[in-house]
């Protein structure tokens, strides 16, 4: 498939490791954050870590969707799933999120609430065409690049004229999740999780572009390097980092100039701002409250926001305590660390949400690392 | 489908209410246009929860495949 097979080619990904292999300073480490799951999932599959030398360490970011999302969110939306004769639509991964008492979507769905799960958010807006007499709630997530389709589902909403449908709005913003993981303590008092570098997301750049990470580069003089997808794309971004680092820039650069312009997508953006504002604050599982971290919907869209029609609670819920998915997601630590991964927790029987979806560090980790664990042991002791 | 994955997409033909069908590695879909501008049959889209996001550039993918080949001055290092 073209733009895929390209993008794998073995042969260019040992080009681009030997440059990197000649490239990298012997004498100092690399700490790169992969922010977006789409990458920590290409990392692991590919086994991108096996190409890089020992002195370049990748460390996982918060930016998997369902894995970033507060229990006590998921919670509100299994209330809300218990209101008789409601629809709740909600994207696929969502469904298995472990929520409190061993609860989740797909359990209070064989309970017998209507739970839907759908491809886009269109569906969502079909559903309620289809269902006049009852209330349909679009369970929304996910980064920049979920957030202007919800924006169209509103609209589209609006112009059906329709009485019963709202999103239950849980969009969040990665700009403010970068800034605040460099303004944690971890990376700047404590020093435990030492960063060099950010490897940019690649959709949710194709939406807002390559100027909102100018102030990271800047600010906090650490370098960014917007990737692609495919393999080639994250090893030529790794490369471009140690150049930056090695002759001492701190830059935005694009390696997927492909879809990713420096404004980005001028028209998607003017949509999320017609529909969506800024909330206060808002919970990050890992991260805690954020400020400016998230979107709420604007009043003058009231009618189709799930928290105006209906009361739903302000709840905090503390992970499961062997979890260790808070500090995953702070790149404090790795799956592996975690004492229940692979035994207790498995991607059939997910403890934690970092084991949900095929994004989540834990369950990429499971998916492809623990092979390329075993192979390096094989490796060694031959 | 996991949310975040997603593949460059083939676009096969456009259809009513801004939509069109593409092709995603043989598999046949209806996505929405909405979000993008002056897409034509023939041209490849990122697509992310039934939208296309934007209109891949295919001078800019063949720039980035020739960087991927370009010689590091580093290289006579290697032996
Ligand atoms: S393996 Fe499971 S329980 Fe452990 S950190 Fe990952 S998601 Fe949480």
């Amino acid at each position: 498939m073209k733009y895929i097979d390209e993008f794998r080619a073995g042969d260019l990904a040992q080009q681009i490791a030997a440059k990197i292999a000649s490239e990298a300073d012997p004498l100092r480490h690399y700490h790169f954050m992969e922010f977006c799951g789409g990458h920590t999932h290409a990392i692991s599959r590919f086994g991108i870590v096996d190409l890089l030398p020992a002195n370049v360490h990748m460390i996982h970011g918060p930016g998997c969707p369902v894995c970033v999302l507060p229990i006590g969110r998921v919670q509100n939306a299994i209330q809300l799933a218990q209101i008789p004769g409601l629809i709740l639509c909600s994207y696929g991964d969502m469904l298995r999120i472990p929520a409190s008492n061993g609860m989740s979507l797909l359990k209070a769905k064989a309970h017998g609430a209507d739970i839907r799960m759908i491809y886009s958010s269109a569906d969502a807006v079909k559903i309620a065409q289809e269902n006049p007499q009852r209330q349909v709630v679009f369970f929304a997530i996910g980064f920049e690049t979920t957030t202007p389709p919800t924006a169209i589902a509103i609209q589209q909403a609006q112009a059906l004229g329709l009485k019963n449908f709202t999103v239950f709005c849980n969009h969040v913003l990665t700009p403010s999740a970068v800034s605040h993981i460099l303004q944690s303590p971890e990376v700047r008092a404590f020093g435990l999780v030492p960063l060099d570098g950010f490897i940019g997301p690649a959709h949710v750049s194709v939406v807002i572009g390559s100027q909102p990470y100018e102030y990271f580069a800047e600010e906090f003089q650490k370098p960014v390097v917007i990737a692609g997808f495919e393999p080639l794309d994250v090893m030529q971004a790794i490369l471009m980092l140690i150049r930056q680092i090695n002759t001492g820039r701190a830059e935005v650069e694009n390696e997927f100039t492909r879809a990713v312009l420096p404004a980005g997508n001028i028209k998607a953006q003017a949509l999320v701002a017609e529909v969506f504002e800024l909330r206060r604050t808002f919970e990050w599982r890992g991260l805690g409250w954020v400020p400016y971290s998230a979107l709420k919907i604007k009043s003058r869209y009231a009618d189709f926001d799930a928290e105006q029609r209906f009361s739903i609670p302000a709840l905090s819920i503390a992970d499961n305590k062997a979890c260790e998915c808070s500090a995953i997601l702070r790149g404090v630590k790795r799956p592996q660390d975690c004492k229940i991964f692979g035994t207790v927790c498995t991607p059939e029987n997910p403890v934690g949400s970092c084991m949900v979806s095929a994004e989540g560090a834990c369950a990429a980790h499971y998916r492809y690392g623990r092979l390329r664990e075993r192979n390096d042991a094989v490796i060694k002791e031959n | 489908m996991a949310m975040c994955l997603a593949i460059p997409a083939f676009v096969e033909q456009l259809t009513a209410e801004n939509h069109a069908i593409v092709n995603l590695s043989g598999i046949r879909k209806e996505i929405s246009l909405a979000l993008v501008e002056d897409i034509a049959p023939g041209d490849y889209v990122i697509v992310h929860v039934g939208f296309a996001l934007q209109k891949l550039d295919p001078l800019e993918a063949e720039r980035t495949l020739a960087m991927f080949a370009e010689i590091s001055c580093h290289d006579q290092d290697l032996s």
